[in-house]
């Protein structure tokens, strides 16, 4: 393992110094591990708020931002945060008009937010929780934890941060944030595990001539190991899976999202694909975001999201946001 | 049990998750995100300092320190599990300061019923509940059949070790593993195995106490 740290006990917490030294716009609570805006919670505006383990920068902390989060507590590589730290996160995040949870669908993600959610209740903050399970790859059965919160988790971030701007409530917060989970469905290929600081070596060993299909964006293995192709036929493949899973009449937003070790250039070639194919499959891309957004570490691989997407959805996508890793319009 | 007992099973649980953190990340990199080692080792940790620092008074307390302490330290879903699990049992002793093991027996059940209610695992979904089941079980025949702590514990250990290794033929049910579906069968549940070392654990400080040795 060669890594630009220090020492692996001490990634994350000398990951936020340095998120603090690069971001006045932002409050990074290094001690008690969330990060905020700097100006504080806006008096009655809906607070949104997300986490989850660490590793996957972007996600949460670098969507910290008008437009889009209130707050983001990041736990250890991989593990979620505890319910103390999404508490202080959820109080710093508060402005009297409630909070709403993003959480994905993660057995331990899902728990510690839900004992969050008791803890905040008790103090009189309401809280919402919007959960993500999009990745269709995951069968949604008594046999499973249910499907995985992948690259959706940006599309609600945004989408849902972009109504509590414009003064939505909480329920509408909500609302509009479930509606993209549900209207979207995620499918990834991984052609080289990550390595976490801990283990010091891949989540997994792949042959030069396979991959992994239908992965998560925590180094577990996939569905199943399938022989390396053409991004051509491995993109209709991904797309299949999205399309037989979900109806996707209207238009879409299309986000090919890069693992964190991918180079743009082979996100791009993705993207052709996957617009030559929808055009191929008569599905309409209303916008579409590249780039390395929802990552697993250094893990080589990329996910495919759809998300249908009505005028209302789209004119939100379309509003300005300003935080590290999502900037348009502002 | 007494308080002193009892931290000692919370020390020794520390020592065995600290000498076997290679081993459980290495069953967690086979069918999880391979941090269950190193997640239950930075919160025993936190519970050894917690219990030294102020040393509570009776085996509820303990635990109930215990558990708070993995659920606000490890995160993930061994933190809220362990630390439920834990925190129930406490509660349910009495705020004496020794407990019979027929007491220890019965918040076992309440830290199981617990873990179950949170994780909504059932025996046979390839999880900790694998582990602790089985080990309950033996130590409530044991008790029931007249034994002592340390005979008791031994007999949940061995239980739950062999608990453990039963979860290798196994399809995951709940959990990360679960989203490998088949691709789970043939390793060792990680969350298993560790509740395994927390039950030897209880089995060994109850046997070096001699007053409990029977």
């Amino acid at each position: 393992m060669k890594k630009f740290m220090n020492d692996p006990a001490d990634v994350v917490a000398q990951a936020l110094a340095g998120v603090a030294a690069a971001h006045p716009e932002l409050r990074v609570d290094v001690a008690e591990r969330f990060i905020t805006r700097a100006a504080g919670p806006r008096p009655g505006k809906v607070g949104l708020v997300s986490g989850g383990g660490s590793g996957h920068e972007p996600l949460h902390g670098g969507f910290v931002g008008p437009g889009m989060l209130d707050a983001a507590c990041p736990g250890e590589i991989f593990t979620s945060p505890v319910p103390d730290q999404i508490l202080a996160a959820t109080r710093a995040a508060d402005g009297g008009a409630g909070v709403v949870h993003v959480v994905k669908n993660y057995t331990g993600d899902v728990m510690n937010f839900q004992l969050a959610a008791e803890l905040a209740a008790d103090e009189g903050i309401s809280v919402r929780t919007v959960l993500v399970d999009d990745d269709v790859a995951v069968e949604d059965s008594t046999w499973t934890a249910g499907r995985r919160g992948t690259g959706a988790t940006l599309l609600v971030e945004k989408i849902a941060g972009a109504r509590a701007e414009e003064g939505g409530g909480l329920a509408e917060v909500a609302a509009i944030g479930q509606e993209v989970n549900t209207s979207s469905g995620s499918f990834a290929y991984a052609l080289r595990a990550g390595t976490t600081p801990a283990a010091g070596r891949p989540g997994f060993e792949l042959p030069e001539d396979e991959i992994e299909a239908g992965v998560g964006i925590h180094g577990e293995p996939g569905r199943r190991r399938e022989p390396m192709r053409p991004a051509k036929d491995l993109v209709r493949s991904g797309l299949d899976a999205i399309l037989a899973a979900k109806p996707f009449p209207g238009p879409v937003i299309v986000l090919v999202n890069g693992l964190g070790g991918t180079p743009l250039i082979e996100l791009y070639l993705v993207f052709g694909e996957v617009a030559a194919y929808l055009a191929q499959r008569g599905v309409r891309i209303a916008r579409q975001l590249v780039g390395n957004y929802v990552t697993s570490l250094d893990m080589a691989g990329m996910s495919l999201t759809l998300c249908q997407a009505g005028d209302e959805m789209i004119r939100l996508w379309d509003a300005p946001v300003r935080t590290p890793g999502l900037r348009w319009g502002a | 049990m007494d308080a002193a007992l009892a931290g000692d099973w919370m020390r020794a649980a520390a020592a065995a998750v600290a000498a076997g953190a290679g081993r459980l990340t290495e069953l967690d990199t086979a069918i999880g995100d391979g941090d269950h080692g190193a997640n239950l080792h930075r919160g025993f940790t936190a519970v050894v300092a917690a219990l030294t620092e102020s040393p509570p008074q009776t085996v509820s307390e303990v635990l109930v320190k215990a558990g708070t302490t993995l659920m606000s330290r490890v995160g993930g879903a061994s933190g809220p599990l362990y630390g439920t699990a834990l925190r129930a049992a406490g509660k349910a002793l009495p705020a004496t300061p020794t407990v019979e093991p027929a007491e220890l027996a019965a918040a076992l059940h309440a830290g199981l019923a617990a873990v179950r209610r949170l994780g909504g695992a059932a025996p046979g979904d390839k999880t900790m509940v694998d582990a602790y089941a089985p080990a309950l079980d033996a130590f409530e025949t044991a008790v029931a059949g007249g034994a002592g702590l340390g005979a008791a514990a031994q007999a949940a250990a061995g239980a739950a070790r062999a608990g453990a290794e039963a979860t290798v033929p196994m399809r995951a049910r709940k959990g990360r593993a679960s989203y490998l579906g088949e691709r789970s069968i043939g390793h060792q549940d990680p969350g298993a195995a560790s509740t395994g070392l927390f039950f030897a654990a209880l089995a060994e400080v109850s046997q070096a106490h001699p007053r409990h040795a029977d």
